[in-house]
């Protein structure tokens, strides 16, 4: 897609960029030692904690990709949101204070407070790093796709951008200029979703998008055979048909020498062509777009509604509509979808998105993503799956090192406490308002087909330029506010517990910050290239992993040291590991990092995309086992203090 | 090596009854979602019914879920402050 860039954009993208150097430059003075570099000195109020901790949590997935799921596939995507907060109450009333009481700077410090292990500081800083890098790329992966518009960069571009500013930030300036960053972040990212609903309300439904919004041709065929189909209209003649699985592909040359791709619908014995968009992937590497190159700008962005029932009547437009007459029309209404589809023909690869017509009711309740009943053709690893995510997701926010150790910058348990529970009143009136613009955008006709991520912002660009610059700058800062974290919390894993608490290397206080700044830059120089190389995923899917992974290799650990007096130094290192182990080795095997790696999805040896139902478990188990057989390290050791 | 926390540790003679409190809340939210995803896998039909004010079960359980979440934050909130202030005067 190629997009029109704005001045204004580029000026308030500038403005927050600048703003957030500045902050850093004024924290950097202050920062000389690493209680400073790692928790602010342990004196951040809870209200500004609470909404750093929005600011923090609220990633590239939250903003970018929630919404561009439930563009994509309905209240499906809805499900990340209720999952991702659902997490916050294990966070809330299980781990939060506990975990205060028991932490100095990082998780490692936490989990090994009771046991001073070799194994355990060298297992929690392995997991660290690894949570906070799976959690990494698809925040980069949000700041390419965001630069594509935004500043009509190419993605790879963004990646770097975002990595150097924020390598910058943690490098200068540490866990202060990070809270103060999340949290103006955090604050503006609900103010302006909040305007963005307003705006999708004020809207309302309607079968128009906009003036320039493209109309698809709808042409009669006549099928002969299933397969065999010829128009009727002499301006034009059937070029190639493609018979893709159960679906047929017609491309159609007009009399004035242009083609196209249609789909063959057979609706009530009457045969249409429907226009499709595509792209064609040439034996050369070219790309072409709706068969053209892509600086003719023959794709557009697409989305829309079908039918409008208001009221149990037909109408074309309702006007300004609340939020539940606005969820409740949608649901009695029809939604175009655009579905994809991949198919060769001749030495080209093709990728078309069809017109797929899918009932408001189905795009309302959950199943368009992830199948769930047996007339949709739900298997086993189908429920599997979707069991596997809401288990992830619930169980990995209070998981996350870089949001465990946002309980340390707050001087006292009382504050971590309210703290967590200014993020969750922030956080959970920030993911109800994601299912408004999801739908918002998946109905507005803004929708990339490309890139499912950029539906928020893109949804933001049809309501005007000035508040498609606000969000799309809102939205890269939310990358910064994030990957700052999570370089903080890695470049402690090395820095910190590796380094320091592990191999006990002899540092000063300000060797010690050095090597946390080395260890920032070495950890945002890996998560560029990491960025760059996953473009095109979507953003909650990767992040979703990363839960599954946090889930899998420390809340086990978390929970059992806190509430089972039989765990030993020895179950916890190697329930972190054996964690790691399965929640990545299922991921590598699972379908959709088969297609990343070219290969079919159906024939990944392990039909799981979500590795939680299977990892977590095992590192239960383990926990429990290797507890119980290495009592005796319990009973020699004397744990009073 | 570093061993004192980012700050200092308080005493605190409520810990036994805020940890009672939240592993009570935990469990009853745990069950609250449980019951959410248990439909999604035995009767995914039944997140289609429409429930109150013209919205299906899925949508009110969803929202149910995040507001819950909210509300029992507070009241967890209020009784562990509730906890510290009575039991840690001295």
């Amino acid at each position: 897609m190629i997009y029109g860039v704005s001045n204004l954009a580029i000026i308030i993208f500038v403005f927050i960029v600048a703003v957030v150097l500045a902050l850093s430059f004024y924290f950097a003075r202050k920062t000389k030692s690493s209680k400073s570099y790692y928790a602010a000195g342990g004196k951040i109020h809870w209200g500004v904690n609470g909404i750093a901790f929005a600011g923090d949590y609220l990633s590239a997935a939250s903003f970018l990709g929630i919404c561009g799921m439930i563009a994509f596939s309905g209240y499906d995507g809805f499900l990340y949101s209720i999952g991702f907060l659902a997490g916050w109450v294990v966070a809330l009333f299980l781990v939060a204070e506990p975990l205060k009481r028991l932490g100095k700077y990082t998780f490692a410090d936490a989990l090994d407070a009771k046991f001073n292990s070799k194994s355990i500081k060298l297992a929690a800083a392995i997991s660290t790093l690894i949570v906070s890098i799976f959690y990494l790329i698809p925040q980069m992966v949000g700041a390419g796709d965001l630069v594509v518009p935004l500043l009509g960069l190419p993605h790879w571009m963004g990646v770097v951008i975002v990595g150097s500013i924020v390598i910058f930030i943690v490098a200068t300036a540490g866990m202060t200029s990070t809270t103060y960053v999340q949290f103006i972040k955090g604050a503006l990212l609900v103010i302006f979703s909040t305007v963005l609903t307003i705006y999708v309300l004020k809207n309302g439904l309607t079968l128009t998008p906009n003036d320039d919004y493209h109309k698809f041709a709808k042409i009669e065929a006549l099928v002969t055979s299933d397969t065999i189909v010829s128009v009727p209209d002499s301006n034009y003649t059937v070029e190639t048909t493609k018979v893709v699985g159960k679906l047929v592909f017609v491309k159609l040359e007009k009399s004035d020498g242009s083609s196209c791709w249609y789909k063959l619908n057979i609706k009530d014995g009457n045969a249409s062509l429907d226009e499709v968009i595509y792209t064609t992937l040439l034996p050369d590497g070219e790309k072409l777009y709706n068969g053209a190159p892509k600086s003719e700008k023959k794709f557009f962005q697409v989305g829309h509604l079908s039918k409008i029932i208001l009221n149990g009547k037909e109408v074309d437009k309702t006007g300004p509509v609340g939020p539940f007459r606005f969820l409740k029309t949608i649901e009695s209404s029809e939604v175009v979808r655009f579905t994809k589809k991949t198919f060769t023909n001749g030495d080209n690869k093709l990728t078309v998105w069809y017109q797929n017509i899918t009932p408001g009711k189905e795009v309302m309740e959950p199943g368009l993503k992830y199948k769930l009943s047996e007339a949709s053709g739900a298997t086993i690893w189908d429920k599997l799956n979707f069991l596997s995510l809401m288990l992830a997701l619930f169980l990995g926010t209070s998981a996350l090192p870089h949001i465990l150790i946002r309980y340390y910058t707050v001087p006292n348990q009382r504050a971590a406490r309210k703290s967590t529970i200014v993020a969750i009143t922030a956080i959970g009136f920030f993911y109800m308002l994601t299912l408004f613009m999801g739908l918002g955008a998946m109905i507005n006709g803004v929708l990339d087909v490309e890139s499912s991520n950029m539906s928020g912002p893109l949804l933001a660009k049809a309501f005007g330029v000035s508040l498609f610059a606000i969000i799309s700058a809102i939205a890269f800062a939310t990358v910064l506010g994030t990957v700052s974290g999570l370089i903080i919390a890695s470049s402690g894993a090395i820095a910190h517990d590796f380094i320091d608490n592990y191999l006990k290397v002899q540092m000063t206080d300000k060797g010690k910050v050095r090597a946390g700044k080395i260890a920032a830059l070495s950890v945002g120089i890996l998560a560029i290239i990491l960025g760059i190389l996953f473009k095109g995923m979507n953003v909650s899917f990767l992040v979703g992993l990363a839960f599954a992974v946090a889930a899998s290799a420390n809340l086990p650990a978390i929970l059992f040291l806190l509430f089972w007096k039989k765990t030993t130094a020895k179950g916890i290192a190697w329930s972190v590991i054996v964690g790691v182990v399965f929640s990545i080795g299922i991921i590598l095997f699972s379908p959709s990092m088969w297609e990343r790696y070219g290969l079919a999805a159906s024939d990944a040896p392990i039909p799981l995309d979500n590795p939680g139902i299977i990892s977590i478990p095992m590192a239960v188990i383990t926990l429990v086992v290797i507890s119980l057989m290495t009592q005796k390290d319990n009973s020699t050791k004397d744990f009073s203090k | 090596m570093i061993h004192e926390p980012a700050a200092p540790v308080e005493k605190d003679d409520a810990i036994q009854k805020k940890t009672r409190l939240g592993v009570i809340l935990f469990i009853i939210y745990t069950l609250i979602y449980s019951g959410f995803v248990v439909i999604g896998l035995t009767d995914p039909e039944m997140m289609g019914a429409e429930i109150i004010g013209g919205q299906n079960l899925a949508i009110i359980y969803g929202f149910g879920l995040i507001l819950l979440a909210i509300i029992m934050g507070f009241f967890y909130n209020y009784f562990c402050t509730k906890f510290e202030n009575e039991m840690n005067k001295n």
